[in-house]
Parts: structure tokens; sequence; C-alpha cells
């Protein structure tokens, strides 16, 4: 189940033993929560479900401002370590070479993997879609819609989660072993 | 003949569509840090963009040749778009980034910091995985947990990581001190300090002697339930209950002993607890 709606507005719409769908505009993506409760090995409380979503998906707007108009400091809002020194890296290459890197995410199926017991980390993957728009020194050269799976590690800050681990590609779990380097080519499978 | 085959699985990376244009085929997935090659077709100049959120690389290249990516140019893992514009056609293609295999980076949370001896289960360990570009590891690992107290006595568990971490719930030692609490992964050692504290008192005993007019009492040393040491500061309260009424008298442990006087009244009974554990009573005659 999932609903469009504002993503000022985020609503907690946790239900128990249900998905919870956060509810958004009409520009905003469609989100999709996973049941929370059986998530380990700490208890998640509703507040902290709550903040958890409104943060990271905050952290997509925060990366979106940034990467668009190549401003490495509007990081600071939402990420951390390591996460924000890939992005801050990527954004300086950017800065570099004359490019703007637009991202515009339209869906995101979030589930919690794991919540430590101490408190002080949560794991989530997010099946996202989003589409990613190329400048090159002001002209638009490409726009791609990509789907893809997030891994991502958030820990408390002051006063909210930020990110401290973003990762894209691969699901978790799933075994790449087989799958790597030029042999997984589907091409060269075919030959 | 071993290039022929190297160049035809190269050029199997682009595959024609229905319509018969070329689509631009990078391998699904590249490990992080490892160099590569993508053929391209055609002739003439056009510019190679790589993006995604974990980086960026612009090159300008000749169609007709094989593009090279040394070992660093990608090295976070992630899923990127890779464009090939010449002017008037586009081609693209998205690949991952994964994580290289080895382990070179260990997270490890060790909580609480200070915890008293003896308690089970409390403490908690978390590891996460990272390669040597801090890319998370999503492919088990093993990862050990090993705790050794200030006796050299230790305790350990293992545990394999999913979605790149691991974590376990250990007791702390029955020795009072500075102990070890260490994860291992691969050849990565990563090592904490948890402060084991005494626990409460186990039993408290006091002696009493005259001392001019007055009644000395002292305490055996008091320690835990496993004979640690319980720390200076602790408080002990002495009572003397007599018929004029009761004096009482806070007193810390000063070296594991607490002392105090109190005055010396035939028929007095004085008794001695710390925390919630009741010490032996005194019947104070006038002599002992």
């Amino acid at each position: 189940m999932s609903i469009r709606g504002c993503r000022r507005r985020v609503l907690p719409a946790l239900l128990p033993g249900l998905a919870a769908v956060w509810l958004c505009g009409a520009d905003a993506p469609e989100v999709h929560v996973a049941p929370l409760d059986s998530v380990g090995p700490r208890t998640m409380e509703l507040q902290t479900q709550s903040s958890l979503v409104r943060d990271y998906l905050q952290s997509w707007q925060t990366m979106a401002g940034a990467f668009e108009q190549n401003r490495p400091e509007m990081l600071d809002g939402s990420f951390v370590g390591a996460a924000k020194d890939q992005l801050l890296n990527t954004i300086r290459q950017q800065q570099k070479v004359g490019i703007e890197t637009l991202y515009r995410d339209r869906s995101h199926d979030l589930r919690v993997l794991f919540y430590s017991p101490e408190g002080l980390s949560i794991e989530l993957l997010d099946k996202v879609e989003f589409e990613v728009e190329v400048r090159d020194h002001g002209k638009t050269v490409a726009k791609e819609h990509v789907r893809t799976n997030y891994t991502v590690i958030l820990t408390p800050a002051e006063s909210k989660w930020k990110v401290r681990v973003f990762q894209g590609g691969s699901e978790p779990t799933k075994a790449v072993e087989s799958d790597r380097g030029l042999a997984t080519s589907p091409a060269i499978r075919a030959i | 003949m071993k290039l022929a085959i190297l160049w035809l699985a190269l050029a199997g990376m682009f595959v024609v569509d229905a319509g018969g244009e070329t689509v631009l085929r990078f391998p699904a997935r590249v490990e992080a840090g490892a160099a590569f090659s993508v053929p391209t077709v055609g002739s003439g100049p056009a510019s190679l963009y790589i993006v995604g959120p974990g980086g960026l690389l612009r090159r300008q290249v000749q169609l007709g040749e094989i593009v090279v990516f040394a070992a660093n140019d990608l090295e976070v893992a992630g899923h990127y778009v890779a464009l090939l514009l010449d002017g008037t056609t586009s081609q693209s293609a998205e690949f991952d980034v994964v994580p290289a295999p080895q382990v070179g980076i260990v997270s490890f949370l060790a909580k609480p910091s200070r915890i008293s001896v003896n308690v089970r289960n409390g403490l908690s360990a978390v590891a996460y995985v990272f390669d040597v570009f801090h890319n998370l590891i999503l492919q088990p690992q093993q990862v050990s947990f090993q705790i050794t107290d200030a006796s050299g006595r230790a305790e350990s568990r293992s545990a394999t990581t999913q979605n790149g971490v691991a974590w376990v719930r250990m007791n702390s030692a029955a020795k009072a001190g500075v102990a070890q609490f260490e994860a291992v992964t691969g050849n990565i050692r990563v090592k904490r300090v948890v402060q084991q504290v005494p626990g409460d008192p186990c039993a408290i005993r006091m002696a009493a002697h005259r001392s001019g007019q007055r009644v000395a009492l002292e305490t055996d040393p008091v320690r835990d339930c496993n004979g640690n040491p319980v720390p200076d500061g602790t408080i002990v309260t002495f009572t003397e209950t007599h018929a004029g009424g009761q004096s009482t008298v806070d007193v810390p442990l000063k070296r594991g002993i607490a002392r105090t006087e109190l005055p010396a009244i035939a028929g007095a009974v004085i008794s001695v607890a710390t925390g919630v554990v009741m010490g032996n009573e005194i019947h104070w005659n006038g002599g002992l």
C-alpha cells in the first residue's frame, strides 16, 4: 500500500502490525515503511520510528540540494562520517569539472534491518527510485530514471538521526561472490 | 587467441537492441578499487560521464577505443550511471561498484564503558565491517568478540555479520579492573577498554574496642560477592542504640575499611550496614 502526499507533513502513520505509509505531496516521493515492531535487537520506540523516517527522507532533500547547488556545506545537516566525506568529495569533483547533478527521489520502500542494543545505530534498506539529471556547465546532458537499493546506517546526533553510511547498489545479504568481476557481464555470459 | 577472446568479451558489453541502437553495457558489478575497462564502438570524440552520489568522473574518449578505469578511479561502493555522449547520440548504462571483499576497517562499539562485575549479558558489542575504502561489506564475515579481565581470564563469542553488522551480548567478568574488549575479523583487531567495577558489598563485619570514654569501631575489608574490594568512598553506617536514644555515623570506606568512634555506653547495641547489607551487632557491656 502506498500513497502520495506532502513531505512537509510527514505523518507518523505507524499502525501496529501494518506497514506504515507516509503521505506526501504531489511532487514528493511515495514512501512505504515496513513494520518496525519486530526489528531487533532493541525495541524501537514510536517516536524513534517517526524521527528516523523523517530524518532519512530529509537527508535525500539535503543531498539533492547540495548536489544541485554544488554546496558541500549543506551536507552537514544530514550526514556525518564516511557518508559525508564521500558525498563531499563527489561535490568537489562536480565543482572541479563544472557539473551539477539533480537527484529527485520518486519512491522509497524502507525496511529497518538492525537497531543496535545500545540504541546508537540503525541500519535500514531503502529500495529507492529516483531521477538523476546531469548538467554540464548549466546544460542538461542526460536524465535517467534509476531503481536501486541503498543500505544506510544512521546514528543519533544532537537532535536528529544523521546518515553515517549511505551505500547504493547490491541488496544486502545477496550473494555476489559468483558475480564478481568481468565474468558478471551478461554479454560475457552469452559468449 | 586469448586476446581475441578478451576482445570478443569486451565487445560483447555492447548489445544491439531491437531498434538497432547500440546500448552501452558496463559490467554489472565492479569491485571497489579495482581496475577495469569498457569498450566503445563507433568513431570520433565523445564524453563519458560516470555519475553517482559516491563519485563522479568525466572523460573525453575516442569511440572505438577501450576506456580504461584505473584502480583508484572508483573506490566508493554504490550504484552508478554511465553516460556516453557524442553530440548526436547518447548511450547509458548502470552498474554497481561493490565493496572489496577484504575487511579493512572495523567500527566497534562496546557499551557500557563502565560496568559492575558479573553482570549477565551486561555488555553489548556491535561491529560494522568495512573494506579499506570505508564501504560496508555486505557479504557475511565472521567476527570474534573477546573480553579479557584484569587477571587475564578471557571469554569469547563469535558472530557472523548480517548486512555488514555483527553483535553479541556478553557477561562482565568476575574480576574488577580494566578489561580489554576486542573485536577480531580477518587480520583486523580493534580494542576497547571496559572498566569493570566491583559490585555491591556482599557482607560486612566490624570489631570494637575501648578507646578511653569511647568505643572504637573498625570493619573488616569490605568486598563484593566475588571478593573484589568495594571502592573507597562507599558509605558505611554505624548505629548505636541505647536507652537514651540512637546515634548514627556515616563513614566512607578508606582502603576498603571504615573506622569510627562512638560514645561507650553500657548496654548499647551497635550495628553496621552498607547499602542493603546489614552486618553484625555488638552488645556493648563496658568491656570486651
